[in-house]
Formats: C-alpha cells, sequence, structure tokens
C-alpha cells in the first residue's frame, strides 16, 4: 500500500479544521500530537514538503502511521513532550486534543517551548448550544463535537475560548492568529476576544508562540 | 582435531571473507587475522544503494533465508521475513547476513584453531563485544564497496548490532530497526546468561574450555542453558496456550523424573537440537558481548548523547508480552531519540508470543517493518514497491 499517494494531482479533501492547520504551514519541521492515523502529516509531507512527525496515543493509530511510512512514536502528550529540545519544530499541532489531557497548562508550556509556533484547536465549551444544554436542559452537552456522556469521555479538562486566552495571556503566549469556526465548520471573522466569538464558535484554531522578550 | 563433527567451513554454503589485518577488540587484544561467514540474498542494484544488512540474536547465524540450513536442514531464521514479495523483497533489496565474530557457522570464534598454538582457541580467544561484532562486519560491506546501507535490522542481539552500527557509522546507516532489543543489558538479562555459562562450566565434558583437545563436548550443560534461555524467549501464556499441564504420551503422571509433561519434553528436544548446531564455548562468548553491552555508558551515562546529530531513519519496535527485552527498554532508545530530534517511528506490537514474536508470524510486526522500509525507499530514492 501506498498511502502517502503517488504524488501530483490536488491534494485531497482534508477533514475541516485539520484544512485549517494545514493552511498554517508553510514547511519546515511539524510534530503533530495526538495524530491518529496520520491524515495530516501524510497531507504535510507530501503536498507541503514537510519533515513530519507524529506522537499518538492509540496502539492502532500509530501502527495505521508507521504502515503509512510515517514517522510516529507511541506517547502521550502529558509525559513524553518533555523528551523533546527547545525550538526542535518549526510547528507543533495539538488538534482537537487539548481537552484530553491531564496537565492542560503543562502540555500548553511544552508546545510552545518545542516549536517556533504552536497550533491548537479544541472544542469551545462556551458555545451558545453547550450553555443551553446545561442551563436549561441541566445534562452535560451532548452535541456532535462533545459526542460523549460524561462518565466515558476522554474530554477531562474542557475550555472556553475565554478560558484558553487567559491561560494564554497567564502564561505570555502570544496569539498569532486564530480561527473560529461555526456549529457548521465555516470560519468566521470576529475577534476571539470578542464574548459574541465565544458564543457562536463551536471549534477555535490558534497559531501560539511564547513570548520571546 | 575434532571440529570436523561440526561442520567445517569448507562444506558449508555461502562467502566466507578471510581477513588478513587485525581486528582490534574493545577489551585491548586484537585478532591477528580473522574470517566472517556470510549469505547473500537479491541483487545488489547498480547504484550499490539497495543493499540491507541482517543482524542475527545470539543463536542465530548467517542463514536467515528461505534455503535449508546447512546442519539443521530447516529454513532460516528469517525465512518468514526474507524472500520474493516478502517483507525484506529479494526482488528490490540486497540483503546481507553474516555470522558474528565469536560464532561457530564458519566466522572466527573460539572452536577455531588458534594460529600461534595450533590448538582449538577455546578460552584462549579474547573476549568480545557488540561493536567488535560491527567492526568485523564492516569488513563485508567495505568488500561488498557498499558505502552507506539502506537498512540494517535485526532482533534482541541483532537490535543491539543495529544500534551500535547506527552509532558507530552513522553516515553509513540510512535507516535502522532494532527490534525487541536494548541499549543496554539489565541485571535480568544478565542474571539469564550467567545461569547459561554456570550451567555449561558445570558439565564436567567442558574441561575448562578445552573440550576439543578430548574430543568431548558439554552437553549437557549447554542443553541446559538453552532450556533456560528458551524459557525467557516465551511468554506465560505462551507456554500455557503451547503446552498447559498437558502430559507426554501418558495418561497420568510417573511419580518419577521422566518427562511427564509435554512442556519437559518440549524444552529438552530444544535442548538437544540445540547442541547439534551450536558451539559451547561461542554461547560463552556471544552471551558475554550482550552482557557487555551498554550504549549509553560510552557516552557520558546520557544514550541521547550517542545519537547527536544522526541522519539515520529508526523504527523501534517491541512486543507486549516479551519480558527478556520489554517495551520500557525500546521506549528508553525512543526517549533519546527524540532528545536529538532524530526521525523516529515506534510501534510497540501488541502479542501473546513474547520476545520469539519477531522470529514469528506476526502480521502488525510485518506490516510495521514493510511501511517502515517502503518510507525509507521513498526517501532513498528507491521503488517503494
Amino acid at each position: 500500500m501506498s498511502p502517502l499517494g503517488a504524488g501530483g494531482g490536488a491534494p485531497p479533501p482534508l477533514r475541516g479544521d485539520l484544512e485549517l492547520v494545514a493552511a498554517m504551514i508553510d514547511g519546515g519541521r511539524v510534530l503533530d500530537v495526538g495524530c491518529g492515523e496520520g491524515e495530516l502529516l501524510a497531507y504535510l509531507t507530501l503536498y507541503k514538503g514537510v519533515d513530519a512527525r507524529g506522537m499518538e496515543l492509540s496502539q492502532t493509530g500509530v501502527n495505521a502511521c508507521v504502515r503509512r511510512g510515517l514517522s510516529v512514536i507511541q506517547g502521550d502528550a502529558d509525559h513524553d513532550l518533555k523528551d523533546y529540545p527547545s525550538d526542535s519544530f518549526d510547528y507543533v499541532v495539538l488538534s482537537q486534543t487539548l481537552q484530553a489531557t491531564r496537565q492542560p497548562r503543562g502540555v500548553l508550556e511544552h508546545l510552545v517551548r518545542i516549536g517556533r509556533r504552536a497550533i491548537v484547536s479544541f472544542p469551545n465549551f462556551g458555545h451558545w448550544r453547550v450553555r443551553i444544554g446545561l442551563s436549561l436542559g441541566g445534562r452535560m452537552p451532548n452535541t456532535p463535537f462533545l459526542g460523549q456522556n460524561w462518565y466515558d469521555t476522554p474530554n477531562i479538562h474542557f475550555c472556553t475560548v475565554r478560558d484558553f486566552l487567559a491561560l494564554c495571556d497567564e502564561m505570555g503566549v502570544v496569539l498569532e492568529r486564530s480561527v473560529t469556526l461555526d456549529r457548521f465548520g465555516r470560519p468566521f471573522r470576529l475577534n476571539p476576544r470578542h464574548g459574541l466569538a465565544n458564543m457562536l464558535a463551536e471549534q477555535a484554531l490558534f497559531l501560539l508562540r511564547r513570548d520571546r522578550a | 582435531m575434532s571440529v570436523a563433527e561440526f561442520a567445517p567451513p569448507s562444506i558449508r554454503p555461502g562467502h566466507r571473507l578471510s581477513v588478513d589485518e587485525p581486528l582490534r577488540l574493545d577489551s585491548g587484544a586484537a585478532l591477528a587475522d580473522y574470517a566472517i561467514a556470510f549469505q547473500t540474498y537479491g541483487r545488489l542494484n547498480e547504484a550499490r544503494s539497495n543493499a540491507v544488512l541482517v543482524c542475527h540474536a545470539l543463536t542465530g547465524d548467517q542463514y536467515a533465508g528461505p534455503e535449508p540450513h546447512p546442519i539443521t536442514d530447516k529454513s532460516g531464521w528469517w525465512s518468514t521475513v526474507i524472500g520474493p514479495g516478502k517483507v525484506l523483497d529479494t526482488e528490490r533489496y540486497f540483503i546481507i547476513s553474516t555470522n558474528v565474530i565469536g560464532g561457530c557457522m564458519g566466522s572466527t570464534g573460539p572452536s577455531d584453531l588458534n594460529p600461534a598454538t595450533g590448538k582449538p582457541w577455546g578460552l584462549s580467544f579474547p573476549v568480545i563485544t557488540i561493536a567488535d561484532m560491527v567492526r568485523a562486519q564492516v569488513k563485508v560491506i567495505d568488500h561488498l564497496r557498499i558505502d552507506r546501507l539502506f537498512c540494517v535490522l535485526g532482533g534482541s542481539m541483532g537490535g543491539m548490532q543495529v544500534l551500535q552500527w547506527a552509532v558507530s557509522f552513522p553516515e553509513r546507516v540510512f535507516a535502522a530497526a532494532p527490534i525487541a532489543s536494548a541499549a543496554r543489558h539489565s541485571a535480568q538479562n544478565i542474571a539469564f546468561h550467567e545461569v547459561g555459562r554456570q550451567a555449561i562450566m558445570a558439565d564436567p565434558d567442558w574441561c575448562d574450555g578445552n573440550y576439543l583437545d578430548f574430543d568431548k563436548r558439554p552437553r549437557r550443560g549447554l542443553a541446559v542453558a538453552r532450556m533456560a534461555a528458551h524459557i525467557t524467549y516465551l511468554s506465560e501464556q505462551a507456554l500455557h496456550r503451547k503446552f498447559g499441564r498437558n502430559l507426554q504420551d501418558r495418561r497420568a503422571v510417573t511419580y518419577g523424573f521422566e518427562a511427564d509433561f509435554q512442556v519437559e519434553n518440549y524444552l529438552r528436544h530444544q535442548g538437544t537440537a540445540f547442541v547439534e548446531r551450536f558451539d559451547a564455548n561461542s554461547y560463552l562468548y556471544i552471551t558475554r558481548a550482550c552482557d557487555y553491552f551498554d550504549l549509553a555508558a560510552e557516552h557520558g551515562g546520557i544514550l541521547a548523547n550517542a545519537f547527536r546529530g544522526t541522519p539515520t531513519r529508526f523504527c523501534l519496535i517491541s512486543f507486549t508480552s516479551d519480558w527478556l527485552y520489554p517495551t520500557s527498554e525500546s521506549r528508553a532508545i525512543v526517549h533519546a531519540l527524540n532528545a536529538v530530534t532524530a526521525n523516529v517511528s515506534f510501534v510497540e506490537v501488541e502479542t501473546d508470543k513474547g520476545h520469539d514474536a519477531f522470529l514469528l508470524e506476526e502480521p502488525e510486526f510485518f506490516a510495521t517493518l514493510r511501511g517502515f522500509l517502503a518510507g525509507c525507499a521513498r526517501h532513498r530514492g528507491l521503488p517503494a514497491g
């Protein structure tokens, strides 16, 4: 099998948020933390000439990646980022995984330490559907994006866009670019710090770097 | 002398490179001249860029491929992996498999004649290390005029040679796959080896290592060493699945010390079959080489330093039920490689077959290795298949 494709032709479509991640990357060395079956890595390798590496918790995911010829190790964001030296990657990607880590703050520190840039995306717990579900329904949110029951979800550290930005400010992490997506996965233009953005964004995606001042 | 029983090199198929310059050893001693026996499979391409070096484990040898072994008549130890269309595809790769220095299948070892005395070396053979094995292999690769190996791979002690290759000759190793291996021998590893060595030495037929002079062989001691070692290659589940408490050709226990249980019979068979093809002193020397292996030690105790700046692409593979070289050992190597941002993949394969899984039919393992090699081939500009 040759899943990296034969090359040439138009790039195949990527999952919506990964497409946005890929658009932020312009080559260099990339580490995708929680890379799943390597969809983004394969795309970056093939179409952006990136030196792509991955880390994935699930064994089936890792095996699928290595079978595709990608450089991926088994590991998890909470424990295994500490081994990487500072500034060893141009981009470190953490896509839809932050809320599943034990120490989101520690993980974020490592992301901006290891990478010259970090790209982080997560489901926004401040989205209006979440708020309504909790305030009126009295139940934990069960949206297409947060589709599991409270007792079996891997997502243990939810945050809203405002929570996340407050943490970045506290840590001195600089926001370089942000994309907020509505519930149809469409990006909309609104300052992420705006209260309305926090209501309308079902997902958020940030390009970050540590403050070098 | 009585090594004839041991099938002298002349009647063995394959190649044997005689080197008439000294091999300087880690111990400080040197072998004035020596020979390395090796097998090859497939064809070397014009650019000499498709060469794969396969490194054997403790009791393996150069007969890795599908051809019948000259002593056992069985196919080679990696015949599941090497062949047309297989993971190590002989239609695409040129595969080289050498017998380690200190071995007993044609490479210079303790059962050969010491040119200074005209008698078998025995324990006067110098102690060798994993790095010495690699130094000797380099001569074969030089002889074949291969500058850079496409891949070096092997399991267990073979994996140690892979790591040593990558550390000692990084520019000559494009890709490296140490499988079910470790960057150092643990206390437990050393302990099991010591049991094996003591079993050999306790056999009166060992004759202080000079058994060939007396036309004897320490069969019982070597067989016991093999029996003990064989247990470490299997998992508890695998042993139980295979044998349980089943009795051997009998309905009830005999209240004696015959092999009542199938597992006893199996181990005795493993032991006696092994002594037909392996030299007891070679077993001592090669186990010692493993025990002395500690890649970090020569780099200030920090394993990452051994790999700093490495251009090699690595793939580490471990097996869940391998308690001899457990996943934690592979993971320690992965951490060291990450610390120097080396290009590394790591897969732990779920299996109940224990350490021996790397020698067996394991689809997940094969798929991983195949994917890694295909990815590396693309980067090396070889047909990826």
